[in-house]
């Protein structure tokens, strides 16, 4: 006992001197990059990464961070300290959103114009197939153990399992209008898919693809049309389930295990995509009419501070080291 | 007169007297304290609730991120409760006056400076246990400054709560009749409430009339508002508190000067009498 009353203080000071990881905003409009740091807060620069960036990742050990640059019809990979461009992925045309396997190979990019998600090897830097889904993909979710990808089809209204073995699509389930992001819990017995248009988030169990509940947004003072769900962020214990408004410029805080909305957090204008740091010290939101990054206090639930970036931020990554 | 020396067990005991009866007076008029908290929380319930989407959103130091409306309202309601107390202080020099209990005040031994002073400093304290109480009742309505906000605000509180009541001794000693009140409430609070960042932040008025800008800025009570509002937030707005502290040096001179018997008002009386 008395062992351990020495240890714990002595591993609390071990874990206190929180390392600053590397978060990386994509400006759709300033085809730039802006890196801020996670501890001060502070813009450290911004580098050009080509025509109309949005969805953005990073390798799992760091190594490479993917950039789709939409209007470029490719992914651009660049090494994450330099900033420096590696090389490009072929990802088939406007390439929106992405997702890494959680090995970190390969890459699953929704086409949103061909109606196909795009599967690259990122070592080889080839396309290894090409999935047809529904009209205007978008959203990209992957389960923990990497079996099963979603992708979101934005007009057909639905999300697609696709199985990461065969390339196939196992199961639609139809939700509600725009689906626009896909999100598993970390256990993988539940995953949030947002819809856009029609104003709430499914709750789907993916082991019976069935809906199981609804999570539906009141903002008072702000029209119902406004509330756009978009992003979905789940905390490694699943408990909290953070998602990104739109136009209300509200990020609500949502209970993981009875999926009701505890909290909205008000933050920068039209808040699409989120980001957690490492330790889930601090959750960033990129709001792109306002051109700037909320920070949100995950802990404590509350919005610490906004920070200017490029013109209108649309995706959020942070780096694992 | 010459000033004589006191103990000063005596200028304590001076100070206690008229404290005493600026407090009895608060205490029993309950409505009073009712009525000087009611009129914030209208404002902070009905229209800031109602003005929050309207109005749209700010990041405007000292706070780092979006506000809602009614954040950003609050540090103004409270300076508005202190602008209120301070005319208040100035209704009652006049109710005072016409009574006949400024007299047994102003023939007391000590010298007019600490007479007034100590009335201004009674009501500073009883503006003070409104506005804890208007911040507590706005805790709970999810305005949550860090906690030692509440601590910092306090000096805060007691210079801008000296000045506005400064300012509204300086006006009771030009009121002669307590009808004439209406016209303070016109011509004073209303229009430094307004022109002021109580309401909206200053760049916002820029964005609608520079004029309008530049005349808020001029305003002490905007001054006052954000020393307020920089030290709920634990920040130090030396501007605010440079203009502040001059206003009141200003004001309570001004006050002094003319409650002299010598000068001022009562040396206008004695010339028409």
């Amino acid at each position: 006992m008395k062992h351990l009353l020495i240890l714990v203080p002595a591993l609390a000071l071990l874990a206190e001197p929180a390392l600053a990881n590397r978060v990386f905003v994509t400006n759709e409009k300033g085809n730039d990059v802006t890196v801020l740091d996670s501890e001060t807060l502070e813009v450290i620069g911004t580098y050009p990464v080509g025509n109309r960036p949005r969805g953005i990742t990073i390798a799992p050990d760091g190594s490479e961070l993917y950039v789709c640059a939409s209007d470029d019809n490719l992914v651009r990979v660049f090494d994450p300290q330099t900033m420096e461009e590696m090389h490009t992925l072929p990802s088939g045309p406007d390439p929106e959103l992405f997702v890494l396997h959680p090995s970190g190979n390969p890459l699953y990019v929704a086409n949103e114009d061909d109606n196909l998600v795009t599967v690259v090897d990122v070592k080889t830097h080839q396309v290894l197939a090409e999935i047809p889904v529904g009209v205007e993909p978008e959203g990209m979710g992957v389960s923990p153990d990497g079996g099963i990808v979603i992708n979101t089809s934005e007009t057909t209204n639905m999300a697609h399992f696709i199985d990461t073995e065969t390339f196939q699509i196992v199961a639609n389930v139809l939700v509600d209008s725009r689906p626009r992001f896909a999100e598993y819990n970390h256990d993988g017995t539940k995953l949030y898919v947002s819809a856009e248009i029609g104003g709430t988030v499914s709750v789907i169990d993916p082991a019976t693809q069935q809906i199981t509940g609804k999570i539906t947004f009141e903002v008072p003072g702000v029209l119902p049309e406004a509330i756009q769900p978009v992003g979905v962020r789940v905390t490694n214990d699943g408990k909290k389930v953070f998602v990104a408004l739109g136009p209300s410029n509200r990020v609500a805080v949502i209970d993981g295990e009875t999926d009701e909305v505890k909290d909205y957090l008000l933050v920068g204008q039209r808040v699409w995509q989120m980001a957690f740091t490492p330790d889930e010290k601090y959750l960033f939101t990129t709001n792109g009419n306002s051109n700037d990054v909320s920070v949100i206090d995950v802990a404590a639930e509350e919005v610490v501070k906004s920070v200017p970036v490029g013109q209108q931020p649309w995706g959020v990554v942070v780096a694992p080291n | 007169m010459t000033e004589r020396r006191f103990p000063a067990r005596a200028w304590f005991t001076a100070f206690r007297g008229i404290a005493w009866r600026e407090t009895l007076r608060f205490v029993q008029q309950r409505g009073r304290f009712l009525a000087a908290l009611v009129r914030p929380l209208v404002w902070l319930f009905i229209f800031a609730a109602g003005f929050r989407a309207v109005l749209g959103l700010s990041i405007t130091p000292p706070y780092q991120t979006y506000v809602l409306y009614e954040v950003y309202v609050t540090p103004g309601l409270v300076a508005m409760i202190q602008l209120f107390n301070g005319m208040q202080s100035s209704l009652s020099m006049v109710h005072d006056r016409e009574t006949g209990a400024m007299r047994t005040l102003l023939v007391s031994p000590f010298p007019r400076w600490f007479l007034l002073g100590s009335k201004l400093m009674a009501g500073v304290i009883v503006s003070i246990i409104q506005a804890y109480t208007f911040l507590a009742i706005a805790w709970f309505w999810d305005i949550r400054p860090p906690a030692w906000g509440y601590a910092a605000v306090f000096p805060a509180l007691v210079l801008s709560g000296l000045m506005l009541g400064a300012l509204g001794l300086f006006l009771s000693s030009a009121i002669r009749q307590l009808e004439n009140f209406a016209g303070v409430m016109n011509f004073v609070i209303f229009p430094m409430f307004f022109a002021s960042s109580a309401l909206y932040p200053l760049w916002r008025m820029n964005e609608s009339s520079p004029l309008l800008h530049d005349i808020c800025a001029a305003n002490p009570f905007t001054y006052a508002v954000e020393l307020i509002r920089f030290a709920l937030y634990g920040e130090m707005n030396w501007l605010a508190f440079g203009v502040v502290a001059g206003c009141l040096a200003l004001f309570f001179g001004g006050a002094v000067f003319m409650y002299d018997p010598a000068k001022g008002l009562w040396a206008r009386r004695k010339e028409r009498g």
